[in-house]
């Protein structure tokens, strides 16, 4: 007997604000009457944190690495224990986005280290021989947009060949001078990082000039994990460019993967 | 004793008898579209013994129509028209503006231009392309439960893509390379029809990654051409997918605004944004972004309009000069299709691509070239596909001032050639035609290492083939632009040219100076028979000036006219020429025409396309070029010297021998000779004219036994016989018809008409009547018996093979009856001024009389003898008792006029014969019936 439980949120992108209600149905559809012990949905708000074993020790990362942090629970009871007559049937529900007490909601972020992650979760319990239902499904949770906005300080860069770090000889790289800015260090995350940047000159001809989005994750609880990884790789310029000629900096974030940014470009020539 | 003899008969009175009463209606005012006020008017007329005839007559004036009266004059159309016109001015205004946002037709499409990039662009090295291994078969089940499986499988996939699993396929013919495009393409749709979405993606990046490879340069433009067709067709399945999803209540109107679109739709947008944002490489991120453009209005009003001068600032990191170009050449594509009126991208792209130029000379392009062994001017013309894009939408209804600041512009780069021809070709023609002297000046300036010069003075002539310059400058402007196009040396380059400049000189100038150009083409075109690779251009200098020299006269008096024809060698070619020549000639030349020049040549070319028929050539093109030869003869017209006119019939015999309707219409050009020459002589012939009328007639007559058409032969001896009746050569009618009478036999029994077989029956029938009638008014050969040709034109009908079952001998004796009473008359019924017919001939003889009475007596057994078999017969169908009801009604009513009112009866016996059997046979049949 086919039955097939599932969870639509009102909204397409599943993206919810702090103190919004998050609402939505449960789509039950079946052949068939069917009968159950209940139905129950819950909500969860879970950060879960894994040290590094780069600033911690192996052991030490193993232990902590199991303590999930709760940000938000509740629990309702859809429908008591009885029959869902045949056909689709649709059971709306609502949860208030509110956290009790002092608790900080936080975005909801995909990393290595540090995942934050916001489910509901629809159990359906049935009698010994049926197997018990259950759905899951994701949402997102976004901080309110700042209210006061933050003034964009524009920063200059300059990239010579004496300004790169983790080179070993220096003597062996070309000449090169470029120039630029980045029109704001503090980046809203639903904006694109902008940009200029000038090859004011190049003893070879450059190849390709890419711009790196590295996250650099750090623990709410004070441990630092600086360890930075890349996120996303975007191609700037390729081939001998027009020296001179400015190009745009240009860099939607991903979503899911960023949260609270620091970045530097890198910029490759081969 | 009686004389048995017909009725006689009246002709004058019956005549007047039978003549319609005539209804005057005043031509002038009269039309039958006009309306009419009908006026009853009862007129008694005393000599149609007090019957009352009514006659409509049309009033001159014209009466208001009820309809219009109603409505002052004005109908009711334009009625709404005047009252729009003088509305609101705000809405027209409004109207207005959105005409001049949307892209006229007066754009030409990049469609229009795709085919010519295709064709010119071309190349016979080997080609790579590399493309990942399209994983077949791996679609995600539909019904899969987690979400987060399928997003991961997605996430794969496109790693796979960035990754590797990539396989290049060396050693493609270019022919290889656009059939593994096209299946991109096609399995691109596929894709997107079985919902694997991110494998379209995949298909997509891959193929706008091409574009960023250069290895075979002489390839790009047709590179770019393929591969934007698929990302046009990946744009056009994203943007009717997002349509759709929002059409679910009702279908999202034209002018839709963001409020319209639903939440779903508007996520699935930005989700294909943040897909092509993460794009790691550069040139797929911008061609994908710009091929999904016109999906921004989806998400908000202002999102075209700020991401178009994002994508062309991002075009500044495209490195290789070329590769940006042709990213350019697309970005004002699309925006031309999304948003025409945004015109500052289109600005600032073409401003930023002259920024670039300098680069077009860099070192690293010099090194590519000398890598692929490619010359510069070759390279350069790689460009020009996409800046003449450029400039097109640049140029597209664009104010005077901005041209004039994109030309300083251009003029600042150190006149550039490049740019200077994408000028020419892009820019309305009557604003280079206004500056055609200016741009002279430039043309010459530029320098000659990089951009062929022809090629610029070519893009020149093109607009000035539509635009007219300042009359004062005209000359000046050829001079010049001859100057260098008659340096050119390959003979291509230089026809190419010339055959551009041709047209302008044709415009503007006389005769002369086309003679010079055409002068100037011989003497380039001759040696090593350059012409032999050049015959469409040669082609499109003679059509060209065909259009502007419609008198021949001057064509023809142009001494290297007929020497440019000559060097048409290619017979195929050749006819086509002269059958293009003769098209005008047959339009435009209107009076008659005995110039020996325009004669000579028209003769010349009408030869040669006569020459060019042979053994295969297909029914319909002799027929096209016999009616073209044929269009020249009825165009030739010597005025009074008729023998002139009859010594060019001659000619024409000889030269057109193989066309037979040239022949037929040569005979029909004599016979009118003939017939003209009795006009102007008033039907008195002298010595001299009948001797030249006799000279047609032998014309004739040796001209009509080539023709192999029997019925064509059979109508043209009747026709030439009649002719020389008229012209009182009566041995030649005599021979004539009795031709006629003797080819009858050979008349097959069924005749191909429009490629059917069909019975020859009914046309003979018909040519039987004919020459009966005109048997009337020939008189009797002194030396043969009487009614020579009339007996032996009935033995030819008695001995002809007729169909099984036919009636047609039948008929043939009916229709001869009226004819033999015809005779038997003391006037005839119609004679030949100054030819005796019989009457005279014989002046009522009764032994003439018996005569015919005795051929009636034949004819009228026979007839019968036919009737009686028919009687006799068991009667099988319905039709021949209609047969036979018909034949007798037939010869009754001939017989009745026949005999009525004669003394006796011809032959009572047998009329009372026929009234028996009509009354039996038709009392049983009828039964029957």
């Amino acid at each position: 007997m086919s039955v097939t439980l599932d969870i639509r949120l009102k909204r397409a992108n599943k993206v919810y604000h702090e103190g919004e209600a998050v609402t939505g149905v449960i789509v039950l559809v079946c052949k068939e009457p069917l009968q159950h012990h209940g139905i129950s949905l819950s909500m969860e708000g879970l950060v879960n944190l894994q040290l590094s074993s780069k600033s911690v020790g192996v052991f030490e990362a193993f232990y902590n690495s199991v303590k999930p942090i709760q940000l938000i629970s509740s629990n309702i009871e859809v429908a008591k224990a009885g029959k869902i007559p045949g056909g689709k049937t649709e059971i709306p529900f609502e949860f208030p986005l509110q956290t009790k007490g002092n608790k900080v909601l936080y975005e909801t972020y995909h990393g290595v280290f540090v995942n934050i992650q916001y489910t509901l979760r629809c159990d359906m319990k049935r009698s010994l021989l049926a197997k018990d239902l259950s759905r899951n499904c994701e949402f997102i949770v976004h901080c309110q947009p700042q209210k006061a906005k933050v003034a964009p300080t524009p920063v200059n860069f300059t990239i010579t060949p004496d300004t790169l770090q983790n080179i070993r000889e220096r003597s062996a790289l070309p000449k090169f001078l470029i120039r630029g800015h980045l029109d704001a260090t503090n980046c809203v995350i639903s904006q694109p990082l902008t940009g200029e940047l000038v090859v004011e000159n190049s003893d070879v001809p450059i190849k390709s000039i890419e711009l790196q989005l590295v996250r650099v994750e750090t623990c709410a609880a004070g441990v630092l994990n600086a360890c930075c990884v890349q996120i996303q790789n975007i191609q700037i310029a390729e081939g001998d460019i027009c020296h001179g000629l400015s190009i745009p900096i240009y860099m939607v974030f991903p979503r899911l993967f960023t949260s609270n940014c620091h970045f530097y470009t890198k910029h490759t020539h081969t | 004793f009686y004389l048995e003899r017909s009725r006689g008969r009246n002709y004058e009175a019956e005549l007047q008898r039978c003549h319609p009463e005539v209804a005057l209606v005043e031509f002038g005012d009269y039309h039958p579209l006009k309306p009419i006020m009908v006026t009853d008017t009862k007129t008694r007329r005393g000599a149609r013994k007090g019957s009352t005839s009514s006659s409509s007559s049309s009033s001159s004036s014209v009466p208001p129509d009820p309809l219009s009266s109603m409505l002052d004059g004005t109908d009711p159309l334009s009625m709404f028209a005047a009252a729009s016109a003088s509305e609101t001015p705000a809405m027209s205004h409004s109207r207005r503006e959105k005409e001049e946002e949307a892209v006229g037709p007066d754009f030409e499409p990049w469609s229009s231009k795709r085919g010519e990039i295709l064709a010119r662009f071309t190349t016979t090295e080997k080609l790579s392309i590399v493309t990942a291994v399209v994983s077949v078969g791996k679609a995600p089940s539909p019904g899969s439960s987690a979400v987060s499986e399928k997003v991961r499988t997605r996430l794969e996939e496109l790693d796979d893509l960035e990754e590797g699993s990539q396989r290049e396929l060396l050693n493609l013919s270019q022919q290889d390379y656009a059939n593994r495009i096209e299946e991109l393409n096609q399995s691109l749709k596929e894709a997107w029809a079985s919902d694997q979405k991110v494998k379209a993606l995949k298909i997509v990046i891959q193929c706008s990654k091409l574009l960023s490879d250069t290895s075979v340069i002489q390839f790009y433009p047709s590179k770019f051409v393929l591969i934007t067709d698929i990302l046009d067709t990946f744009g056009r399945l994203v943007y009717d997918r997002i349509w759709t999803m929002c059409s679910d209540p009702r279908p999202l109107p034209d002018s839709f605004t963001v409020e319209d679109v639903n939440d779903t739709a508007k996520e699935t947008c930005l989700n294909w944004f943040f897909k092509i944002a993460s794009i790691r490489e550069l040139l797929p991120r911008l061609y994908v972004e710009a091929a999904i453009l016109k999906c921004n209005r989806f998400l908000n009003k202002s999102g075209i309009q700020e991401t178009l001068p994002r994508l062309t600032a991002m075009i500044r990191g495209i490195g290789d000069p070329l590769v940006a170009a042709y990213a350019r050449a697309y970005l004002c594509r699309v925006g031309m299709e999304v948003a025409p009126h945004l015109k500052d991208s289109l600005n600032r792209n073409f401003f930023d691509l002259l920024g670039t130029f300098r680069q077009i000379s860099g070192e690293s392009v010099r090194n590519q070239l000398v890598l692929q062994r490619v010359e510069v001017p070759e390279y350069l013309t790689l460009y020009s596909p996409a800046i003449s894009w450029i400039l097109q939408c640049i140029a597209y209804r664009a104010p005077e001032p901005l041209l004039t600041e994109m030309m300083e512009r251009c003029k600042k780069l150190g006149n550039n050639a490049l740019l200077l021809n994408s000028v020419m070709r892009a820019f309305r023609p009557e604003f280079v035609a206004i500056r055609a002297t200016d741009f002279i000046g430039m043309i010459k300036d530029c320098d000659e290492a990089g951009f062929p010069k022809h090629l610029l003075f070519g893009s020149l002539g093109r607009s000035l083939a539509c635009a007219d310059p300042p009359e004062s400058e005209r000359l000046t402007i050829l001079n010049e632009a001859w100057k260098v196009v008659t340096k050119v040396r390959s003979p291509q380059d230089y026809i190419n040219c010339a055959e551009i400049w041709v047209e302008f000189t044709c415009r503007h100038f006389t005769k002369r100076e086309v003679n010079t150009v055409l002068a100037d083409i011989i003497k380039h075109m001759t040696p090593d028979r350059a012409f032999e690779d050049a015959y469409p251009q040669l082609q499109s200098v003679i059509r060209k000036i065909l259009t502007y020299f419609h008198d021949f006269s001057v064509l023809f008096s142009m001494e290297r006219f007929l020497p440019f024809l000559d060097m048409f060698q290619k017979d195929s070619v050749r006819v086509e020429v002269c059958r293009s020549i003769m098209e005008v000639f047959i339009k435009h030349q209107v009076e008659l025409t005995r110039d020996p020049v325009i004669l000579n040549a028209m003769l010349h070319i009408c030869k040669t396309m006569h020459d060019s028929v042979n053994a295969l050539t297909l029914e319909d093109e002799k027929r096209s070029l016999a009616l073209l030869i044929i269009g020249f003869i009825r165009m030739v017209s010597f005025g009074r010297d008729f023998e002139q006119q009859l010594s060019f019939c001659v000619e024409a015999r000889a030269t057109f021998c193989n066309l037979e309707p040239v022949l037929v219409q040569l005979i029909h050009t004599v016979n009118q000779l003939a017939m003209e020459t009795r006009r102007v002589m008033g039907g008195n012939h002298s010595r001299k004219t009948a001797a030249f009328v006799r000279a047609c007639a032998a014309y004739s007559f040796i001209t009509i036994p080539s023709l192999s058409s029997i019925f064509s032969r059979l109508s043209l001896y009747l026709l030439s016989g009649q002719v020389a009746l008229a012209n009182q050569c009566l041995s030649q009618a005599d021979a004539f018809l009795k031709a006629a009478v003797s080819i009858l036999p050979e008349v097959p029994r069924s005749i191909s008409v429009e490629g059917k077989l069909r019975s020859s029956e009914s046309f003979l029938l018909d040519f039987i009547n004919n020459f009966l009638a005109t048997l009337l008014v020939v008189p009797d050969h002194p030396e043969h018996g009487v009614l020579y040709l009339v007996r032996g034109l009935l033995n030819m009908v008695q001995d002809y093979t007729w169909e099984d079952n036919s009636d047609a001998k039948v008929r043939v004796y009916i229709s001869a009856l009226p004819l033999l009473a015809a005779m038997s008359q003391e006037t005839y019924l119609y004679s030949i001024p100054k030819v005796d017919s019989n009457e005279t001939l014989y002046g009522g003889d009764p032994k003439f009389l018996s005569e015919i009475n005795k051929l009636c007596e034949t004819l009228i057994g026979q007839i019968l003898d036919h009737l009686k078999a028919l009687g006799r017969d068991e009667v099988r169908t319905n039709a021949d008792v209609q047969r036979f009801c018909f034949f007798f009604l037939m010869i009754r009513s001939v017989l009745q006029k026949v005999s009525r009112g004669s003394p006796c009866s011809p032959a009572p016996e047998h009329q009372s014969l026929v009234y028996k059997l009509g009354k039996n046979i038709c009392a049983s049949h009828i039964r029957f019936v």
